[in-house]
């Protein structure tokens, strides 16, 4: 009958939450801004980018050099209409011949202000490589994919902050008394955390739609073959994280009875969420910080996933993390429970933690 | 019956209830009196389990109340609160549900209750777009849709106009007759003589009085009368046994000061009637507010 009593109330409280988040502009405005981001992510740069670079070539001699190269070629007369071009950067670099036999193919560049370098390793003649120890993915894709999670951790963590404000709502409305006097405090919590939580799932849900369709549009279908195993353990990671950080956000709200002083409170979970943002950011390239950074609970949701991406990470390495991760959610979440049963009725002045602690009832 | 037995709480050095016992008896409308800071508000945080007491219990037909049983009852905390973005019914509709209601009674009970406090054309905006008065009708609501098997409201009738609190009374005289305990904190004491059967007087964390309204009323009211006769009464001044309180012409509220003598009442009756035309001779019965202001 208790439990029972309690699993009902907790569904009751999430359904409200989530209902009340749903009803808000601020909700749709983030998720739209979410998947408009991936889509201008995975679909500018192929529009912006990358056609082939124009150049100017001056003689029949220069356009036999420039046959195979992958340049948009346009001839002029001479030297002055070549430089003439581009100086008004109608193209990127004149080729005019050369017969000071400096130059092995018998050409010059001719730029504005800098060096073509692609342009220049295409009129060059590249040695053979062999790499002994390739890299499974190339340093550009993966900061896409660092880029991506942390920006996702980033906004799901940041979007936690919901939860401080309707139990600042609650407290402050006084509608607490109510719901205390009905059902027991931890079944309020625990509907907190399961409705936001449910709310982040499903945005991740609509990011993992959207992310493949974005990425086939740009023509990146290649990027998502290899991101694919990563970000079936990002999702995992990031809803036992956005747990995590939820049992912490509840606790901040109850410690004030407004929503004004909502922001002496929320620094401490603010840092827990953009501290692993930057961490990973700053030391991606540090393979001793990301094993680290990949355990600790707070970064794990970022770093873990970017290792097994990059395939630096054993197997049962990222089940460990799951683990340590699955038990710091278990230990915070009863923790926060109490501070929030001791500080939820205690109005006015910002309640201190210890005081919370001691009063719980 | 809801029993309070003892209950004592502190808050730091300051002793707020100091073994506080009363009975709330179903079906009887009890109100609860005490100057402000007496230990009201605290005494039904504490039945609500909303506060721990520090000593003593609360007992629900002779067993602890508990979460389960907390749930049954019916609270209108001293200070209000609903949820401001949410639309009026569905609000009850959900407190009605988290007081353990299936969603279709939840329903049904939600718009005849609304229809009772006529709040229906409401029922769809949300509840910071209504006025303060119907907001406080809403909060009745919340308090009563679940057929609670007790009710407990601090200050009701406070920021109702005089049609609300009909409208109100109405409701909660119904739950009472239904068998309902109902205890209900009050400064309008004229409200409070007029509706309940029972009171209860806290006064500095203490109870000062107890019991059936007009019990007290005979406890605490001395045996005092008024007389009105056709004529001047000034006569009375020299009959014996007798003090007077107030001589105005034929109108005179006196004192018997022999109160085991009995019949000096009936004395001052047929002394009236010789001398001529008596209007009214009533023993004066102490109102409510005689009596809290004696009492603390």
């Amino acid at each position: 009958m208790a439990s029972s009593s309690f699993s009902s109330a907790t569904r009751l409280v999430a359904e409200r939450e989530i209902k009340a988040t749903l009803g808000t502009k601020g909700f749709w405005i983030g998720l739209g801004v979410i998947v408009a981001g991936i889509f201008a992510f995975s679909i500018l740069p192929t529009v912006f980018g990358n056609g082939p670079d124009k150049v100017a070539a001056v003689g029949p001699e220069v356009s036999r050099v420039l046959a195979g190269a992958d340049l948009e070629v346009r001839e002029v007369a001479d030297v002055a209409a070549a430089e003439e071009l581009v100086r008004s950067e109608e193209v990127d670099a004149a080729i005019v011949p050369d017969d000071s036999g400096d130059s092995p193919g018998g050409v010059r560049v001719v730029a504005l202000d800098n060096a073509p370098d692609d342009i220049v390793a295409q009129l060059s003649v590249a040695p053979p490589v062999d790499l002994l120890d390739p890299a499974a993915v190339g340093q550009g894709e993966r900061q896409v994919v660092i880029m991506v999670f942390a920006v996702l951790f980033l906004m799901f963590g940041v979007g936690g902050i919901a939860i401080a404000q309707s139990t600042v709502t609650e407290k402050q409305t006084r509608i607490v008394e109510i719901l205390v006097a009905t059902i027991p405090v931890r079944a309020l919590l625990a509907g907190k955390i399961v409705g936001h939580a449910l709310l982040t799932l499903g945005q991740v849900v609509v990011v993992a739609v959207a992310t493949p369709i974005a990425l086939g549009i740009g023509g990146q279908a290649e990027l998502l073959k290899v991101m694919a195993p990563a970000l079936g353990w990002f999702v995992p990671f990031l809803c036992l994280g956005f747990v995590l950080l939820a049992a912490m956000w509840a606790v901040t709200g109850s410690l004030v009875s407004r929503q004004e002083d909502l922001g002496s409170t929320t620094g401490v979970v603010m840092m827990l969420v953009m501290g692993p943002y930057f961490a990973v950011m700053f030391f991606s390239d540090n393979a001793t910080v990301m094993t680290v950074l990949s355990y600790v609970p707070f970064s794990a949701a970022i770093a873990m996933p970017v290792r097994l991406f990059a395939n630096e990470a054993q197997v049962w390495e990222p089940l460990a993390a799951l683990g340590l991760l699955a038990a710091s959610v278990v230990l915070i979440v009863l923790l926060a429970s109490r501070v929030y049963s001791g500080s939820l009725l205690q109005t006015g002045t910002r309640v201190r933690l210890t005081k919370a602690w001691a009063h719980a009832d | 019956m809801l029993k309070v037995t003892t209950i004592s709480r502190s808050f730091g050095d300051h002793r707020v209830l100091d073994r506080v016992s009363f009975d709330v008896r179903p079906g009887r409308m009890t109100g609860f009196l005490g100057a402000n800071g007496s230990g009201k508000t605290t005494t039904m945080r504490i039945i609500l389990g909303v506060l721990a007491p520090q000593g003593g219990s609360v007992t629900w037909n002779g067993a602890p109340v508990t979460q389960p049983v907390r749930q049954r009852f019916g609270y209108m905390p001293e200070e209000r609160g609903l949820y401001p973005k949410m639309k009026v019914a569905e609000q009850i509709v959900w407190l009605a549900r988290l007081h353990g209601l299936t969603e279709e009674q939840a329903n049904t009970n939600t718009s005849r209750l609304l229809e009772q406090l006529e709040l229906t054309a409401r029922a769809d905006d949300k509840l910071e777009a209504l006025s303060l008065g119907n907001q406080q009708r809403v909060q009745v609501a919340a308090a009563l849709v679940h057929e609670p098997d007790a009710l407990i409201l601090d200050e009701p009738f406070s920021g109702l106009d005089p049609i609300a609190v009909e409208t109100v009374l109405a409701v909660l005289r119904e739950r009472a007759a239904a068998g309902v305990p109902v205890l209900f904190s009050s400064h309008q004491l004229a409200v409070v003589e007029r509706l309940c059967d029972d009171v209860v007087i806290l006064s500095g964390g203490t109870i000062a009085a107890a019991g059936a309204r007009d019990e007290l009323r005979a406890q605490y009211g001395s045996a005092r009368f008024q007389l009105v006769v056709g004529a001047d009464a000034g006569w009375l001044r020299d009959h014996p046994g007798v003090r007077i309180v107030d001589l105005d012409g034929p109108r005179v509220v006196f004192d018997l000061t022999d109160t085991n003598g009995g019949r000096v009442d009936q004395q001052v009756l047929a002394a009236a009637l010789r001398r001529g035309e008596v209007r009214s001779f009533a023993p004066v019965v102490p109102s409510l507010d005689e009596i809290f202001k004696e009492v603390i």
